[in-house]
């Protein structure tokens, strides 16, 4: 108690503590704030008789939480708070009150991790129950008559509640949860007015954890969310519980940081504001923030994200909820790439002077330029290159517009000189992510997803856990998170099992529904054919591909890829550009540089200053994902799209208005003027692309690909991904994610 | 020890401010009824002010809570950090086997209890960070897990022992009967403070829960590490007074073995003083039922 209450009542008392009828008030201060609370029981009793209203109105389940019955006979009846309820056995009481429409509060209980019960916020009353139960743990029985809404749940509640504050700092001022933190929230709704802990209260030392999260951990409130979170679903034991009673700490003992690359979801389960973002501290309030429902373009996951900013500038990037694609965790690269957008943009029209260096100048200018040079070559010396993170609406404009020209050497990175886009089968997820739930056998070829797909190897790893699935991997040594047989590292380990020498080829041929992933990066192989081919053999062998089943899978490495081989970015001629003298190169930072002519001409549109930049002679601004509309095909052919969160940096444009602009200068107008006329043209090229949030598998099986004839070469598999936290222009410009690489990368 | 900690060394403290606190509330209400009629004054806010400030005062001055033997995490040092090689000793590495063995084989971390009891008897009544990763690789779970465990239990030490770790009951019973007097006589004895090494390394004097001897109390238990896991034993004395743990420690000192069990010559085990006072005869059979009558 401070002098400052202790003034304030000093001043109270006369008119109200001894005009009260209630002279125990002056002695006792209580905590309960109404008199039912102070004698619940009795309350209770009384509240008893008047019986469950008839016709109540229907309540409609909680954040729309929906009921799966997998066997109709054990569906059980419950009563909420009076409601009939159907429930299948084996729900929990909390489950059950969510689906009457009952949001029980709670903090440890999470739906994705295991059940802990240590919090005890979720108790509720139930009937013929000498205590409250704890909700979350407890499973709900037939005819069980669940209160959440009685004095004695209420009291609970505000016991627990108590408990919760006794230690944790007043700091909410200048805690980055404030306004989205469950304590703060839960304890305006559930708590009381007051408090009896007058002793000190504890502290504890801050963690290091990484360059991601920032701990304060005296703020802890012992859930075990993040150390749940870690152990089963990041798939990294380093967090636990240490120490007991009053001294129990979150922490990892020894100096340790937490390399997962799904660490930054624990800021989110985090109830209070223990873990919360390094990079985003004291940087803005949650309630300043605008939220953009968006897209992920860093991998060809495409999670869904919610960009969060201020102004014109991206304060952070945090998950959405898609049971489809990433549930709802985001990778680390995805949430913190962010501060990427705000460094080494481009943002004016530059063109290459005599001197080497870059002169601003004019749009106008630019691109008369531009048309000219692109006149004066031959139609076949023209080559275009989209980078990994183009939508699907500026790869058709590019496409279109260099076919125009009379060229048709156009590809997309990462898919190779060569690439089988004929059947939508051959570079797709077919099993879908979801799908990869049911599998019990994987077979990895060439893929290391937990770089690769962070999202994929989470999924990977929750069916490892869940179904005991085995996991065969064929490629360089690295760590996945889960239990895996390395098989091999190249070809030679594909062979055996083609010719079902190999002890990995039975497990695979027994298991009822496998899965074999190819990586992309074999895409850039010289026998990547042959490789195909073995793995479709494969896959016929151990009988991958059923009309019920479809698990030959192939995971793309970009966000661009899918569109791009959708839409036919496949290039004419295989070395075409060692004979360029026109380049586009459209965001394509990892083109080899040294593969271009000295002569050649290079225009460069993107939005970051990155390794092209050094060769370009023109420079066009264009738009990054966090401000422009752009529709995104994700590895299993789920098209979703971007939505423009801040604006564009200086002037840049729009990467399809500036090839559209450019062809008007040129003399050869596309005949498109906005989103929807592009939408339009894209849909008769690849109507799956339009629509959108659906996925739309591949119709034809991979069989129908003739038979390839080339030699298999027995060099190993390479590493694709060399530093999982740097992979394209925006995250190589991040700060973050140079710290991330420098700390968190094994070397 | 934990708790511990909290029992003993700031009982005083907080009971003294608790009962502060009682008084200063009827002394206020007192004072309140006295000048219920007449208005507040400014000198009587002073007043009241000044004392909670001093009570303010005192609740601070109250020591930092000594956790038992360590932290509850881990800082490096020479003699503990995981570069140190550690590994049971060829004899334990059998005990290790025998222990395992009591468990299902798919449930072997169910053995991290006995196992760091050992590492601990085998490390001199301590374990470092090493220790724990041994034990982890044995039982094939994360390190983390081991940690978690070994920071629960008071009784594994994570910082240096004596080779006689001494530890003194603290809980009700033996507190009434002169437990603090005990601690205090052998912290000033050996000259350390709690959870101190002797600058000999011989002894350490830690606290700790009841251990069921409340008929005998006061107790201290005696760990003695001193002849590794094979000598280990973990020995109660009874009935000790300052003067007899002083005794104690100088036989100990000496390198003899003090037979354990109560330190009162005029009683046997946990018989009263002096002799049985009742049941003196022979205990009469309760009446039964004449069988043979039926």
């Amino acid at each position: 108690m401070g002098l400052g209450l202790l003034a304030s009542k000093a001043m109270r008392p006369a008119s109200r503590i001894f005009n009260s009828q209630n002279p125990r008030n002056f002695l006792f201060r209580t905590i309960v704030s109404k008199p039912e609370l102070q004698k619940p029981e009795t309350s209770a009793a009384q509240a008893q008789p008047d019986p469950p209203p008839v016709d109540l109105p229907p309540r409609t389940p909680v954040a729309g939480a929906r009921v799966h019955f997998p066997n109709p006979d054990d569906a059980i009846e419950v009563f909420v708070d009076g409601y009939p309820v159907k429930i299948p056995k084996g729900m929990t009481v909390l489950q059950a009150c969510e689906v009457a429409g009952v949001d029980i509060p709670r903090f440890c209980y999470h739906s994705r991790l295991s059940i802990a019960g240590n919090c005890r916020m979720c108790l509720v009353e139930v009937e013929k129950s000498p205590k409250p139960v704890a909700s979350c743990a407890m499973p709900a029985l037939p005819g069980m008559k669940i209160k959440t809404d009685t004095p004695v749940a209420k009291k609970a509640r505000e016991g627990v509640m108590e408990f919760l504050l006794m230690n944790h700092p007043l700091d909410c001022p200048i805690c980055d949860q404030g306004g989205e933190c469950d304590l703060q929230d839960q304890s305006m709704a559930f708590g009381s007015d007051r408090g009896r802990f007058t002793e000190m209260k504890r502290s504890v030392v801050d963690k290091n954890l990484g360059p991601l999260v920032k701990t304060v951990m005296t703020r802890c409130i012992q859930c075990t969310r993040c150390v749940r979170f870690a152990t089963e679903v990041a798939g990294v034991q380093d967090l636990g519980m240490l120490g007991r009673g009053s001294g129990e700490e979150i922490g990892t003992y020894v100096e340790k940081l937490m390399t997962s690359e799904l660490s930054g979801n624990v800021i989110d389960i985090c109830p209070v504001g223990a873990l919360t973002s390094k990079p985003f501290a004291f940087k803005a309030r949650n309630w300043e923030l605008k939220g953009t429902e968006s897209i992920d373009v860093t991998d060809a996951v495409g999670s869904n994200i919610r960009i969060d900013s201020r102004g014109p500038e991206v304060m952070r990037i945090v998950p959405r909820l898609n049971e489809d694609i990433n549930e709802e965790w985001i990778s680390d690269k995805t949430r913190f790439c962010y501060d990427g957008l705000k460094r080494q943009r481009l943002n004016d029209p530059m063109i290459r002077g005599a001197d080497g260096r870059f002169k601003v100048v004019s749009w106008r200018d630019a691109l008369a330029v531009v048309a000219e040079v692109a006149h004066q070559v031959k139609p076949e010396e023209i080559v275009g290159v989209a980078g990994k993170l183009s939508d699907a609406e500026s790869m058709m404009a590019l496409k279109d517009f260099l076919n125009r020209m009379g060229s048709n050497n156009i590809w997309c990175e990462g898919t190779g000189m060569n690439p089988n886009a004929d059947l939508r089968s051959g570079y797709l997820m077919n099993t879908s992510i979801a799908g990869l739930e049911k599998a019990d056998v994987f077979l990895l070829v060439g893929t290391q997803p937990r770089v690769e797909a962070a999202m994929v190897n989470a999924r990977i790893r929750k069916t490892v856990r869940a179904n005991q699935a085995k996991v065969g991997y064929i490629g360089p040594e690295t760590d996945l998170n889960y239990d895996h047989q390395h098989l091999g590292t190249g070809p030679q380990t594909l062979l055996e099992i083609a010719e079902r020498r190999h002890p990995f080829y039975s497990t695979l041929a027994n298991a009822k529904h496998p899965v074999i992933i190819v990586g992309a990066g074999l895409f850039e192989r010289e026998d990547k054919d042959t490789i195909f081919s073995t793995v479709e053999t494969i896959a016929e062998n151990a009988k991958v591909v059923r009309p019920d089943w479809n698990g030959l899978n192939v995971l793309l490495l970009n966000a661009a890829q899918a569109a791009a081989l959708d839409l036919g970015l496949v290039p004419e001629s295989g070395n075409s550009i060692e004979s360029a003298k026109f380049v586009y190169l459209m965001g394509a930072d990892d083109v080899n540089l040294d593969k271009i002519p000295g002569d050649a001409f290079v225009v460069y549109q993107g939005h970051h200053g990155d390794r092209s930049v050094y060769r370009a002679n023109v420079i066009f601004p264009a738009a990054a994902f966090s401000e422009k509309e752009g529709i995104y095909e994700n590895t299993e052919g789920y098209a979703q799209q971007t939505f423009p969160a801040v604006p564009t940096v200086g002037d840049a444009r729009d990467d399809w208005k500036i090839i559209r602009a450019l062809s008007e200068v040129a003399g050869i107008k596309l005949p498109y003027d906005s989103l929807g006329a592009i939408r339009a043209r894209i849909r008769t090229v690849a109507p799956n692309l339009v629509h959108l949030d659906e996925r739309e598998p591949a119709t034809f099986t991979a069989s129908l690909k003739p038979a390839s004839s080339q030699k298999i070469t027995l060099t190993p598999f390479e590493n694709v991904v060399e530093n999982f936290y740097m992979t394209d222009s925006i995250t190589r410009a991040s700060k973050i994610m140079a710290q991330c690489s420098a700390l968190l990368t094994k070397k | 020890m934990i708790s511990n900690g909290l029992n003993s060394a700031t009982y005083p403290e907080i009971v003294s401010a608790s009962a502060s606190q009682i008084s200063l509330s009827t002394e206020l209400r007192s004072l309140l009824l006295a000048e219920l009629n007449s208005s507040w004054s400014s000198t009587m806010l002073a007043r009241l002010a000044a004392q909670r400030l001093a009570e303010i005062r005192q609740v601070f001055r109250q020591p930092i809570r000594s956790f038992s033997t360590a932290l509850n995490y881990h800082i490096d040092s020479p003699d503990n950090n995981p570069d140190l090689l550690w590994e049971f000793s060829d004899a334990n590495k059998e005990k290790v086997k025998e222990i395992i063995s009591q468990y299902p084989s798919n449930y072997k971390q169910s053995a991290v209890i006995p196992l760091l009891d050992l590492a601990q008897q085998q490390h001199g009544g301590w374990l470092p960070v090493s220790a724990m990763n041994a034990v982890a690789k044995v039982i094939e779970v994360a390190p983390i897990r081991v940690y978690e465990v070994a920071t629960f239990y008071s009784m594994f030490n994570r910082t240096k022992v004596g080779k006689y770790h001494l530890l003194v009951c603290g809980t009700t019973p033996c507190m009434i009967r002169g437990s603090r007097e005990i601690k205090d006589t052998l912290l000033k004895h050996l000259g350390v403070k709690r959870n101190e090494v002797t600058k000999d390394g011989l002894f350490s004097v830690g606290e700790m829960e009841c251990m069921g001897c409340c008929v005998n109390a006061p107790m201290i238990t005696v760990a003695d590490y001193s002849n590794g896991s094979e000598g280990y034993t973990y020995n109660y004395y009874e009935d000790v007074t300052p003067q007899r743990v002083v005794e104690i420690v100088e036989i100990l000192k000496r390198g003899e073995k003090l037979p354990p069990g109560t330190q009162n010559p005029r009683r046997i085990r946990s018989g009263p003083e002096g002799g049985n006072t009742t049941l003196l005869g022979e205990p009469k059979p309760p009446p039964c039922r004449d069988l043979d009558a039926c």
